[in-house]
């Protein structure tokens, strides 16, 4: 078989649409140094963006940013992404977008929207959000979805400060009206690296949080869906990032850039191509970060002889870097990691400090 | 819980946000939801392509006891309900 016809089709595609947004999160996702403006892609790029990402066999398209509402050509772009037969998903702070937006997304044919909410309590979801209200025009954007029949997912990130009430944002969402939850635990990169100390919540916290989530899912059985992103700093096994290593998802910056996963600018030494001057194509089959660690030629022990290396492809890369100083090295979360100690260790530096806000 | 609660006259169907398509380079049909992606075999897709909340369940195991003579009704039922129950535990089918 030959490399070409053994190489994976995506399924999804997160399309950070701009980095600008009115929120200043601490655990934000986005890289410490942000796409400007005037390098964001205009609506006729992502359109072919997206047909690229279509050819390739992308069933889902992501609209994530920062907050992808403070582009005014939103409308446009989701069109787009119906015209080229994508399942359209809208990640959204919730602020920024009117009832009338959001009316004409639904029109030109979003197909879903996700809600971040910060906490089940007023002020603390506001403190966490750096920015006063936003509380409440979440709440108000999610009855809008409702009202306008799409469906609606409330995604919560869970660290130390709101970790106690993982029952009450669960039925918070509920309340809302949403048919999905997402609880996902910090992972630390970006921003949320910068806060780690700040937001680690404790081993026994983690551990309580995952016990009520199954406890959750159990008592709200076919009312709604939980999904869990596991804290990963107290496991002893890598999650399988991103599914592998360009194996299924593709990542474009605002600026055209495509990486992997959207922590990957991390990794030094590692060359991006840009929309701007290939196809996506040719990026997914040829890039050199997509091919530095797809497959699993590139390991080295303890993964390469681990029988689960087609199953977690060695946890993550950008974490491997991070904590370890080798991106090919197996990802410290691993029990059979050497720098597993360090994990723990890292884990148990918490500070009450304030945060230090996402900002551009 | 609705697994086990469908009744043969309920009338599944796919909820706005839920789309049964086929793509060439995914290898099949493909149930897609609100941040998943689900692979339908070839007797979901025989089922899901008849969700679309006109036929009853009992109407569903009718035309396909007609379209695959010889798989006994009771079977055919079986493997329905057991997939509708499944689908709509996971909100990706509404019953009416």
């Amino acid at each position: 078989m030959n490399v070409a016809a053994a190489l994976p089709a995506p399924l999804g595609l997160l399309a950070e649409l701009t980095h600008r947004c009115p929120l200043g999160c601490p655990y934000c996702s986005n890289p410490l140094a942000l796409d400007s403006r005037s390098d964001e892609l205009d609506a006729a790029s992502w359109a072919r963006v997206f047909r690229e990402a279509a050819s390739l066999g992308v069933l889902q398209v992501h609209l994530s940013g920062g907050e992808p509402a403070a582009r005014r050509d939103l409308k446009d772009i989701v069109a787009a992404a119906r015209d080229a037969g994508l399942y359209s998903n809208l990640i959204t702070s919730g602020v920024g977008l009117t009832p009338q937006a959001l009316n004409g997304l639904a029109d030109a044919g979003l197909d879903h929207v996700q809600i971040s909410i910060q906490d089940s309590e007023q002020s603390s979801a506001d403190n966490i959000a750096g920015y006063k209200g936003a509380f409440a025009r979440k709440n108000a954007l999610a009855a809008e979805v409702v009202k306008l029949g799409l469906p609606l997912t409330v995604n919560v990130v869970v660290h130390r400060a709101n970790i106690g009430r993982v029952e009450a944002m669960v039925d918070m969402a509920l309340a809302l009206g949403a048919g999905r939850v997402e609880i996902a635990h910090v992972q630390y990169y970006g921003w949320a690296l910068k806060n780690r100390a700040a937001l680690m919540p404790t081993r026994e916290q983690v551990e309580q949080a995952v016990g009520q989530v199954e406890a959750l899912r159990t008592r709200h059985h076919g009312r709604i869906v939980i999904d869990a992103v596991v804290p990963d700093y107290y496991a002893r096994f890598p999650k399988p990032c991103v599914g592998g290593w360009g194996r299924r998802s593709l990542n474009v910056t605002p600026a055209g850039k495509v990486l992997p996963c959207h922590a990957a600018e991390v990794i030094p030494g590692l060359e991006f191509w840009n929309v701007r001057q290939h196809s996506l194509n040719e990026i997914w089959r040829s890039s050199p970060a997509f091919m530095a660690f797809r497959g699993t030629d590139w390991m080295q022990e303890p993964c390469k002889s681990c029988a689960m290396k087609e199953k977690d492809f060695g946890g993550c890369r950008c974490q491997a870097f991070l904590i370890a100083g080798d991106a090919r090295a197996a990802d410290p979360v691993c029990h059979l990691s050497p720098h597993h100690a360090l994990v723990a260790e890292l884990a148990a530096v918490r500070e009450d400090v304030p945060y230090d806000y996402r900002h551009s | 819980m609705q697994t086990g609660t469908i009744t043969p006259s309920a009338r599944p169907r796919l909820p706005r946000g839920v789309r049964l398509v086929h793509n060439e380079a995914q290898g099949g049909w493909i149930l897609l939801a609100p941040e998943r992606v689900f692979k339908a075999d070839a007797i979901a897709h025989e089922i899901l392509k008849r969700c679309t909340g006109e036929a009853s369940v009992d109407q569903i195991v009718d035309e396909l006891a007609k379209a695959f003579a010889g798989a006994p009704r009771e079977r055919i039922h079986e493997d329905v309900v057991k997939l509708i129950g499944g689908l709509a535990d996971k909100k990706l089918l509404e019953l009416s």
